[in-house]
């Protein structure tokens, strides 16, 4: 099997707010390999946008990645000149974010925010680089993108801005896309239609993705694998059949059961009980325990490990809801 | 844009007309011009030859209309003391002033936009409170005290720049200016950067408090992860964004500037409309008074009037709403 293009090992980023230090991502690790799709889902505050952020680079303070290693095309990321990260941003790293009313400039037109995204990167004339922009805005599916490019983001509509923000992402044919709920603020067509077209998109460029969100549906239908965060630790992994169709993680099999579905009509959603923790007093053992219907004593006392699991799966969970944990 | 203007003329139009009014009754409800223009002993029959002179015995409402009809043709009266026509007085020392508010204006930007957006990109460095702390100091101290201080500092001290007056005047396409020679500018300095102090505090205060809230947004998070450098992304997109509070705020503030030279230009014996709007106070040219108060309103008007088409020039979506309405 040809080395992931992206991997991350131990991460840990922290806060310094007025309460202590808050451990938003807390030892996450996974892999991301040429063409994937990873979802990455969770509740909110489960440190998911965390996550994508660091692999960019892009924690500011009071934030501070602490520990872990980031490595893309096997190149360490961490500690690495700021001047070598820009360069690397935008060009083999890419990221949306949820809110296509507010990523692009109000004040800047279209092609200002396209061509100086080209321009960062490569030593292109103004001319050339806005024929560029126009084509990318083509690909993404808008409509007359010369006239287009002479608009500022108001004149869009929100699917459209979260088109343009798509177009200026992959101009560069990145190694990787960080997609933080890029279509988490849109009508569910809009949302289908922007789905179909990244994936076809990032097929074409190869591009592997980091698709963030909460929303277990959208990555349903979407993903290769699922990797399921929990108060900044990542609980369980695996391909999305086996996640979905049988979670090991009692909190996974909860965020299953509180998704509406078709053969689950007229049944009530099972809702997790309890609130998402606070991560300034998580309780001593496993973070989950307050809201787990299996919590032992050992839950509360001690945090489970990163176990391996059959088909290339691991979970974090004392008592795992399907398989036998592989001997380490 | 065109019905937004013809609105915003109208509005224009409608505060002239209503601080002429103001202007008129307050020039006449203020004792009687007859008691300063007649000798002291002067019989009934003089008194009212003056009165009648002046138009002041008819009726209220015919002497409004006269002051309207006279003002409308640019007659505001003529001064007491130069025996010209009072515009004319304004109008001789308007360059001087504006030339002064002008240069202040500059150097309140040239001051206080990169202070404030160095003190905004970090806030909580002992740089960025220090030059909030500096610009604090800026509101609070008093006009001419700033003016005396510079003057004891750079006139006196160190004998650096003159201590008051204005530089040779020359010609410049038909604007008389003394803008353009160093002996000129040197005159200007210390009233420009005594009007400008004030101001620079104000524009700091906005440009951090608009870079702070700039540099949180999303666009700016993804400029970055476009892989923009950070010289491009603050001179770019957080300039660009503040640039529309600070060009309002300073637009409307030009206005005041040409106000508070009335204290500036005192302090620095600086021959503008300020000083001889003092002057004619001391001197009961009420004349020359109505006249400035009416070219102050006229001025304040045109320039809130530039300002909103400058805010819907920088601002996108400005031109859009009006666009809509
Ligand atoms: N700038 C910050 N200052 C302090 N704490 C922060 C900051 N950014 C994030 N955090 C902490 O990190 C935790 C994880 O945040 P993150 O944005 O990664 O959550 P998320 O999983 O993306 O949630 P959502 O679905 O709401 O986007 C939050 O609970 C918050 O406490
Ligand atoms: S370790 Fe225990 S508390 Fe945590 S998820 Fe597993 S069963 Fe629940
Ligand atoms: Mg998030």
């Amino acid at each position: 099997m040809t080395p992931p293009i992206l991997t991350v090992r131990d991460l840990v980023v922290t806060f310094g707010t007025r309460e202590g230090v808050l451990t938003a991502v807390n030892g996450v690790s996974f892999d991301l390999y040429l063409g994937e799709v990873l979802g990455l889902v969770g509740e909110s505050g489960s440190g998911k946008s965390v996550t994508g952020l660091a692999i960019l680079g892009l924690i500011d303070p009071p934030g501070q990645i602490a520990r872990g290693s980031i490595t893309l095309d096997g190149a360490e990321l961490i500690g690495k000149p700021e001047e070598e990260l820009r360069a690397l941003r935008g060009k083999r790293l890419a990221m949306i974010f949820q809110d296509p009313m507010t990523t692009l400039n109000p004040v800047l037109r279209i092609d200002t925010q396209m061509i100086e995204a080209i321009q960062a990167h490569e030593r292109v004339s103004g001319k050339a680089a806005r024929e560029r922009a126009r084509q990318a805005l083509a690909r993404v599916g808008i409509p007359s993108p010369e006239e287009r490019l002479d608009a500022y983001p108001h004149q869009f509509s929100g699917g459209m801005r979260q088109r343009v923000a798509i177009a200026i992402a992959l101009l560069h044919r990145p190694a990787v896309l960080v997609a933080d709920e890029p279509t988490t603020a849109l009508d569910v067509t809009i949302q289908a239609q922007i789905l179909a077209e990244v994936q076809s998109l990032a097929a074409e460029t190869g591009t592997a993705m980091l698709w963030i969100t909460h929303d277990l549906s959208v990555i349903a239908g979407f993903a290769d694998r699922i990797a399921v965060m929990y108060a900044g630790r990542i609980v369980e992994t695996g391909s999305v059949v086996d996640v979905l169709e049988t979670p090991i993680h009692p909190y996974t099999a909860g965020l299953i059961g509180s998704v509406p579905s078709r053969n689950k009509r007229g049944v009530p959603l099972a809702q997790i009980p309890g609130m998402t923790p606070s991560l300034a007093k998580l309780p001593p053992g496993c973070p989950f325990s307050p809201r787990c219907p299996r919590a032992t004593v050992t839950c509360r006392t001690t945090m489970p490990a990163e176990t391996p699991f059959a088909g290339a799966r691991m979970a974090r969970c004392h008592h795992p809801l399907t398989g036998e944990p592989l001997a380490a | 844009m065109l019905v937004y203007l013809i609105r915003r003329l109208g509005q224009s139009l409608l505060v002239i007309a209503v601080m002429a009014t103001l202007v008129f009754v307050a020039m006449f409800a203020v004792g009687d011009p007859v008691d300063i223009l007649a000798s002291p002993d002067a019989d009934q029959r003089e008194r009212d030859a003056i009165a009648k002179r002046l138009g002041l015995d008819r009726p209220l409402w015919e002497q409004f209309g006269l002051f309207v009809w006279r003002a409308l043709h640019g007659d505001l009266g003529r001064s007491f003391v130069y025996n010209v026509p009072a515009v004319d007085v304004i109008l001789q020392r308007l360059p001087a002033t504006l030339e002064l508010a002008l240069t202040g204006l500059v150097f309140s930007i040239a001051i206080g936009i990169p202070l404030g957006v160095l003190a905004g990109l970090k806030p909580y460095s002992r740089l960025g409170r220090g030059i909030m702390s500096g610009s604090i100091l800026g509101f609070s101290l008093p006009n001419f005290w700033i003016g005396l201080m510079l003057i004891l500092l750079f006139a006196v001290e160190l004998r650096l720049l003159p201590a008051g007056g204005r530089g040779p005047v020359v010609s410049v396409l038909g604007i008389p200016t003394a803008a353009f020679s160093l002996e000129g500018l040197k005159h200007l300095i210390l009233p420009a950067l005594t009007l400008a102090l004030y101001k620079s505090a104000l524009v700091i205060r906005i440009a951090q408090a608009g870079t702070r809230e700039v540099m949180l947004q999303d666009y700016i998070r993804f400029a970055r992860a476009k892989g923009l450098s950070r010289q491009r992304i603050i001179f770019v997109h957080v300039l660009k964004n503040i640039m529309i509070p600070v060009v309002t705020v300073l637009g409307l503030e030009l206005g005041s500037m040409i106000a508070f030279a009335v204290v500036t230009e005192t302090v620095f014996a600086y021959p503008g409309m300020g000083k001889l709007l003092i002057d004619s106070i001391n001197r009961l040219d009420r004349p020359v008074i109505v006249a400035y108060l009416m070219m102050t309103v006229v001025i304040f008007v045109i320039i809130n009037l530039i300002v909103d088409l400058l805010y819907a020039a920088i601002d996108p979506r400005v031109r859009l709403a009006e666009a809509k309405g």
